[in-house]
């Protein structure tokens, strides 16, 4: 199989900053999640990228929640397609750092 | 430094943690219930697939002694023999109090179903269709938890270390993720539920979190750590085509239903070479499949991604959906048709078998800290049947939350100190910027990458040597301290986990080094078969910034079930 590429394009931030957007050239094999080239940037790339993740594959834990082209979705159950994908925090969550944003309901929260 | 009290401190929300927490709560204590990820969502827990082991005998007779007697079995002669009859005895009770909490076990005929698993001698195994298990487990206990006033929940807390002032456990420091804030919470008593080592590997069928962190933990606070060279490796992970949204342990209840067949490139079942024939039922157990898979692979006979066939293709399409229903959209949106054709599939890194070394009321040796769930060692020996791994979440959990209890009443104040706390948070300080720090992130796919070719269940004193000595050496490169440390910085998070990570991966490394022989999920290449001077456990310590390792005779199993 030939690799494509997908072009990342990330909204950075922490709060009361404004936000960047950086863009990474991602390789992908056809199948590979979001997950995937997300993961791809850290260990390759910046590893300061912030995202929030936990059962990788399963779609089991629900905390890779993120937006892509504005839709809430699932950064695991999305799949990686050749040219522009526009990624970033959800919108109606407090931000936390680059793609992760406060979505622990508030009784679980250290402080609030 | 933002600081919390409380009678029972419990490290890690998934099954063991919950337990625990409820049942110290039950039993009058004021809880802190901790997660670095969010409550109920990470760990092990909440990935299970199907098999819960239990002598309910509700679909056959069945007495709590059976179950012992195949445990101590699969454990190859190195169970503890007592941890491994608190699991099965106390089973029945944990799964009947999850029924009553309505978690939905599957029910057949007006009793409930309980399905054959490998290496039982008979149909034991409860679960929760379809493939849910380890969802309707986690909302269930997450809901019994949601009512306990006296339990305060909380996530994104880092536990960095275990906080020891003169010899005894007194609480835990740890770094507030969201806010980069160090927290320290004192306790009279400290319960570790963090779960196993799967992340050490490449493949795994784990959550993020389960780095070892417990066992780094408890070695650090002065508790040992028992049979450190197990690591189990599930067979059948799923390995090709690519699928997404799906566990890649799903095709255990697959073949707990439908058989399968387990096939090499070329089409023929091998299993029987290896000393076990299938003959349309699922009978291998997963040390055996494990090395059978591996040897195909290795002569050549392997599947184009690695691994073996898993075919279903001989199994009607009605069938396979009576069976597993919405599964079978959900692999129809991958691409994949199992009347059709077979998917690849290849051994990946489950379930840790070591762990903390604890008494049967779950206690280690370093007062008022206790262990619960897969964090804990010796209930399973060389090697795990299936279905005992929720079931022992949920009894260790209970009875390390009740033992706990009863030790943090008796006592009038955690005797906490700050300056034992301020050390443990010293060492773990971030300094410097992020972003001139080694990728961090590149490091961990490093260690998985070695421990996957090196550390895997094929062992051999060269590579176990070779591996011994690049993780040191990634230890001078990691660096004495974290870098950056604000928001949930991930450089410092990776930092944090690479510390643990690997003198967790060294205490493997260790063990498996010594232990000249094969046994269970321990396959040395270079001495083949299992031999009896080794009914031994080895035991590790840490002692002034050194490992240790000890060697005490195996317990021999109670006369009524050897």
């Amino acid at each position: 199989m030939t690799a494509k590429t997908a072009r990342l394009h990330i909204r950075r931030g922490t709060p009361g900053a404004p936000a960047r957007t950086e863009t990474f050239a991602v390789p992908f094999e056809p199948g590979n999640s979001l997950l995937d080239g997300l993961r791809w940037i850290r260990a390759t790339l910046d590893p300061t990228l912030a995202l929030r993740f936990s059962c990788i594959n399963a779609n089991a834990c629900k905390e890779c929640m993120l937006e892509l082209e504005g839709k809430a979705v699932y950064a695991c159950t999305e799949r990686l397609r050749e040219g522009d994908m526009h990624v970033a925090p959800l919108a109606n969550k407090a931000l936390v750092h680059d793609l992760i944003t406060e979505i622990a309901p508030r009784d679980e929260r250290l402080l609030d | 430094m933002i600081r919390l009290e409380s009678d029972v401190l419990v490290i890690g929300a998934g099954g063991a943690g919950i337990y625990a927490a409820i049942a110290a709560a039950r039993d009058g204590c004021r809880v802190h219930l901790i997660d670095r990820s969010l409550i109920g969502r990470g760990g092990a827990t909440v990935m299970a697939q199907m098999t819960v082991a239990v002598a309910l005998g509700e679909q056959c007779p069945d007495h709590w002694e059976h179950h012992l007697a195949d445990t101590l079995a699969a454990g190859r002669g190195l169970c503890d023999p007592a941890l491994s009859q608190l699991l099965c005895e106390n089973a029945p009770s944990r799964i009947r109090e999850m029924d009553a909490w309505k978690v939905g076990w599957a029910r057949e005929n007006g009793h409930l179903k309980q399905v054959h698993a490998p290496g039982h001698d008979r149909a034991r195994c409860v679960y929760v269709d379809f493939l849910n298990t380890g969802p309707a487990v986690s909302r269930t206990l997450r809901a019994q938890l949601n009512r306990i006033a006296a339990i305060r929940r909380i996530g994104d807390v880092l536990i960095t270390d275990v906080v020891v002032h003169e010899g005894e456990a007194v609480g835990a420091v740890g770094l507030h993720l969201v806010s980069g804030e160090a927290v320290a919470l004192q306790a009279k008593s400290v319960i570790i539920a963090t779960g196993g080592l799967t992340r050490l590997y490449r493949r795994n069928s784990g959550s993020l979190n389960m780095g070892g962190d417990g066992y780094a933990l408890a070695l650090r606070a002065g508790a040992e750590l028992i049979d450190m060279e197990f690591v189990q490796f599930f067979p059948i992970g799923h390995l090709a085509p690519r699928m997404i949204g799906m566990d890649p342990i799903m095709w255990d209840p697959f073949r707990y239903k439908l058989g399968g067949r387990l096939l090499n490139a070329k089409g023929e079942e091998f299993a029987d070479r290896y000393g076990q024939a299938e003959s349309g039922n699922y009978v291998l157990t997963r040390d055996v499949a494990t090395y059978a898979i591996f040897k195909e692979v290795e002569a050549g006979r392997g599947s184009p991604a690695g691994g073996a066939y898993l075919s279903f293709a001989h199994v009607p399409e009605a069938e396979l959906r009576k069976a597993f229903g919405p599964v079978i959209d959900r692999l129809a949106k991958n691409g994949i048709d199992l009347t059709k054709m077979p998917v690849e599939v290849a051994p990946i890194a489950h379930y840790h078998m070591g762990g903390v070394r604890v008494n049967a009321a779950m206690q280690t040796r370093v007062p008022n800290l206790y262990a619960a769930g897969e964090a804990v060692g010796g209930a399973n020996g060389a090697n795990r049947l299936s279905g005992n791994g929720i079931t022992e979440a949920f009894v260790f959990g209970e009875r390390a939350g009740s033992a706990a209890a009863a030790h943090a009443k008796a006592r009038t104040a955690s005797g906490w100190n700050d300056a034992a706390a301020a050390r443990a948070l010293e060492s773990i300080g971030a300094r410097g910027r992020a972003d001139s720090a080694p990728n961090t992130a590149a490091l961990l796919v490093e260690l998985q990458a070695l421990m996957s070719d090196k550390v895997g269940p094929f062992r051999t004193e060269g590579n176990l040597r070779a591996a011994l000595e690049r993780l040191r050496k990634m230890q001078q490169e990691l660096g004495p301290f974290p870098a950056g440390g604000a928001h949930y910085d991930m450089v410092c998070l990776d930092w944090l986990d690479l510390r643990n990570m690997l003198l967790v991966a060294q205490c493997v490394v260790r063990a498996a080094i010594e232990r000249k022989e094969s046994r269970g999920a321990h396959q040395r290449e270079d001495f083949p078969g299992m031999l009896p001077e080794w009914d031994l456990n080895q035991r590790l310590s840490w002692r002034d910034g050194e490992l240790s390792l000890a060697r005490a005779p195996a317990a021999p199993a109670p006369a009524r079930v050897s």
